[in-house]
């Protein structure tokens, strides 16, 4: 860098960070007048695409790193506060960016089980698990169930349920990065995926975490900056104050004005109208357990200083995920509001009917998107108003179709709001770029949890325990290669069933690895046995449900074999996978022998944060 | 591992992080999940055009989780000074 700068990397990150904000900040300006003297539209969008990316590989060029423990862990360097906003970035994935309000904007009250839920288990994370495996100072999870459960058996099944969890989570993160690529560069979206998997693979593969750490920071920044503008924005045209999340309680008794006159039949902020109470609150208790279990998140706090460090930036991370979630209700009210103005401002003579002639653009421009069902009107897919108006007069409305004909995707809620309210076309740039930092972010983070388990805890610690540092960061990087290329071409298939099994990875999380966690630091009596076994239990209790329930053992749906057990829906399986670990980990531990003295003395050490980390890495 | 500390004080130490850890499962309990159960009652209660029960669920409960997080640190770290256990 051209600045004269004292000192390295991590004494200069508020004034290299404040000049990355300011260059930010000044780039939106240009593209904001670029847009005013008419530049055209397609520039402004592939300059966002080209700037962020330029700016992610930068990064992650001068990270590049020949240290094991720079390409595992960061070299422990990394301040609480921007570890928080690099653990932001790494959770907040596509669907969130993409689909948290949107799920909102339908379910309305029980949405909020995704906002409670994803914020929760951070609560978690400080109080029972951050502080004690930063304490231990593994490089990856299965590590940390090696060395406290005796050796290769758990450290295998730890990365079996790891495997399960993030391979799902990472293609779907792919696959996400490939749609906004395609949408916003026009190009297709088969090529479109390695547009994603560029942006992925030059954050992480020649700096592995101390790079993808750097740009994650660089990420948040961006995703956050898109995600607030357009909600500030509706905020201050609508209410005059640019504070969304205080002004939005108006937008919400507008709804109920407007839902009074539109009959709509489930109220917006009336709870369990879609989920029942008892789906409700299982659904938050798997978010939870499995945010507080998920690999990438957990190793984001190996890379703090201290142990100290490590509880306060589960503070800051928790800080900088809410200040999305919290925007996240605005935005869906807001959006509900204008759409259902649209009906209302039809008026009472016209029966809250909108007018085929009054169909806006944006409703076409969206529901014409070809391999998408963005807009239905009246079940149709709404390509033409032609087509929408044959298919409502069919239903019997002749002059124009009522609100409740009018269906919207979750997803594109977000994405779309700025061309829906009117907003320029640097704003519907801004928000395409934070989409796509917020999927690459997690793709990356997630990249890193598999192929770190791969190569640290099969191939250095299982394989070939002699390899020298040189050889371990090759090993690393092949594998990173390997396992992102297998995420892009199972991506490019558009695979369904994979993408909704994204979900499942909280339970599975949950299941799997909250137990042999937890009651590893705090039951010192949890033996080898207990701990593998829980661990196991766990996590087939709750693929049998998932496979089970959604596919029944034909592995077909919908053949009619599916199980259900007291009418659990399958995204919450994990309520029955972490009892039985916690119950199967208690019971086998007190019929086997008591751990050695060693491990006792093992586990005392883990829980004083005094005498710095307990595992010696080999460099 | 320069000096081991005496058996009553890893104890002493350990038997306050445990009260602290109860007391803060308590309270993410209590905001997420208890108070939620009474969201249709809460919804009756509107302050600035929110109804009370959503607004918990939507804002309340986050603020409530972000501050437990700094208090729950500080506490912690207050328990580590206090039996000389604490980071140098």
């Amino acid at each position: 860098m051209a600045l004269s700068m004292k000192g390295d990397f991590t004494d200069n990150l508020g004034k290299i960070y404040g000049i990355y904000v300011g260059g930010f900040a000044a780039f939106v300006v240009l593209m904001a007048i670029f847009s005013m003297i008419g530049v055209p539209d397609r520039f402004i969008l592939w300059s966002y695409m080209a700037a962020t990316i330029g700016i992610y590989a930068f990064i992650g060029i001068m990270s590049r790193t020949a240290q094991v423990s720079e390409y595992y862990v960061a070299g422990r360097s990394v301040p609480a506060i921007y570890n928080g906003m690099a653990t932001g970035a790494d959770w907040m994935s596509g669907a969130s960016f993409v689909g948290m309000a949107g799920t909102l904007f339908v379910l309305g009250y029980d949405g909020l089980a995704f906002v409670l839920g994803w914020t929760g288990g951070y609560v978690l994370v400080a109080v029972l698990l951050a502080p004690y495996l930063r304490k231990f100072g593994a490089y990856t999870v299965p590590d940390f169930l090696g060395t406290r459960y005796g050796g290769n058996m758990a450290r295998l099944v730890g990365i079996v349920v790891l495997f399960c969890c993030s391979f799902t989570y990472i293609t779907a993160q792919v696959y996400a990065s490939g749609i906004i690529a395609s949408q916003f560069l026009g190009i297709d979206f088969r090529y479109a995926v390695f547009a994603g998997l560029a942006g992925i693979l030059v954050c992480s593969m020649l700096g592995g975490m101390k790079a993808v750490t750097w740009t994650q920071v660089a990420q948040y920044i961006v995703l956050i900056v898109a995600y607030l503008l357009p909600a500030i924005w509706m905020s201050t045209v609508q209410f005059g104050i640019p504070v969304p999340q205080l002004t939005y309680g108006g937008a919400l008794s507008q709804i109920a004005e407007y839902e009074r006159l539109l009959e709509v039949a489930k109220p917006y902020v009336v709870p369990f109208q879609t989920y029942s109470a008892m789906d409700y609150f299982f659904l938050i208790f798997c978010l939870m357990v499995g945010t507080a279990s998920l690999p990438h998140i957990l190793m984001r706090f190996f890379t703090t200083p201290t142990v100290r460090e490590a509880r306060k930036s589960v503070g800051w991370s928790l800080f900088f995920i809410f200040l999305l979630y919290f925007t996240a209700p605005a935005y869906a009210a807001f959006s509900k509001f204008n759409l259902m103005g649209l009906f209302v401002g039809a008026g009472a003579e016209a029966n809250y009917q909108l007018a085929f002639s009054a169909i806006p653009q944006w409703m076409i421009q969206w529901g014409s998107i070809a391999g998408h069902q963005l807009v239905t009107i009246c079940g149709v897919k709404a390509e033409t108003v032609a087509a929408i108006q044959a298919a409502c007069e069919a239903k019997g409305f002749a002059t124009g179709f009522p609100y409740s004909e009018l269906a919207l995707n979750n997803d594109m809620i977000v994405l779309s709001t700025p061309s829906i309210a009117g907003m320029p076309i640097w704003v519907v740039g801004l928000v395409g770029a934070g989409g796509f930092a917020a999927a690459l972010s997690t793709a990356d983070g997630l990249l890193l949890a598999i192929a770190n388990a791969l190569s640290h805890d099969v191939y250095y610690k299982m394989i070939d325990p002699k390899a020298d540092a040189k050889r371990r960061l090759l090993v690393a990087k092949i594998l990173l290669v390997v396992v992102a290329l297998a995420a892009a071409f199972l991506a490019r298939t558009k695979p369904s069933d994979i993408l909704s099994m994204v979900a499942w990875a909280f339970s599975i999380a949950a299941a799997g690895l909250f137990a042999p966690l937890v009651m590893g630091v705090w039951w010192k009596r949890t033996t080898t046995m207990g701990g593998i076994l829980g661990m196991a239990a766990g996590f087939l209790t709750t693929m049998y449900y998932l496979i089970g329930n959604v596919y029944g053992f034909d592995f077909v749906k919908g053949t009619g074999d599916e199980i259900s057990w007291f009418g659990v829906a399958s995204i919450s399986a994990g309520v029955f996978g972490v009892p039985v670990a916690f119950l199967v980990t208690y019971v086998v531990s007190l019929i086997t022998p008591e751990p050695s003295q060693e491990m006792q003395d093992f586990v005392d050490r883990l829980r004083l944060p005094k005498g710095g980390t307990m595992m010696v890495q080999g460099h | 591992m320069t000096e081991k500390l005496p058996p009553e004080v890893a104890e002493a130490h350990w038997s306050k992080t445990r009260n602290l850890m109860w007391v803060s499962l308590a309270i993410w309990a209590f905001f997420g999940f208890f108070i939620h159960f009474f969201v249709t009652a809460l919804n009756n209660v509107v302050i600035l055009g929110f109804p009370l029960g959503y607004y918990m669920a939507a804002q309340g409960s986050l603020i409530v989780f972000v501050i437990l997080i700094f208090w729950f640190a500080s506490r912690q770290n207050a328990i580590d000074e206090e039996f000389g256990v604490a980071e140098d």
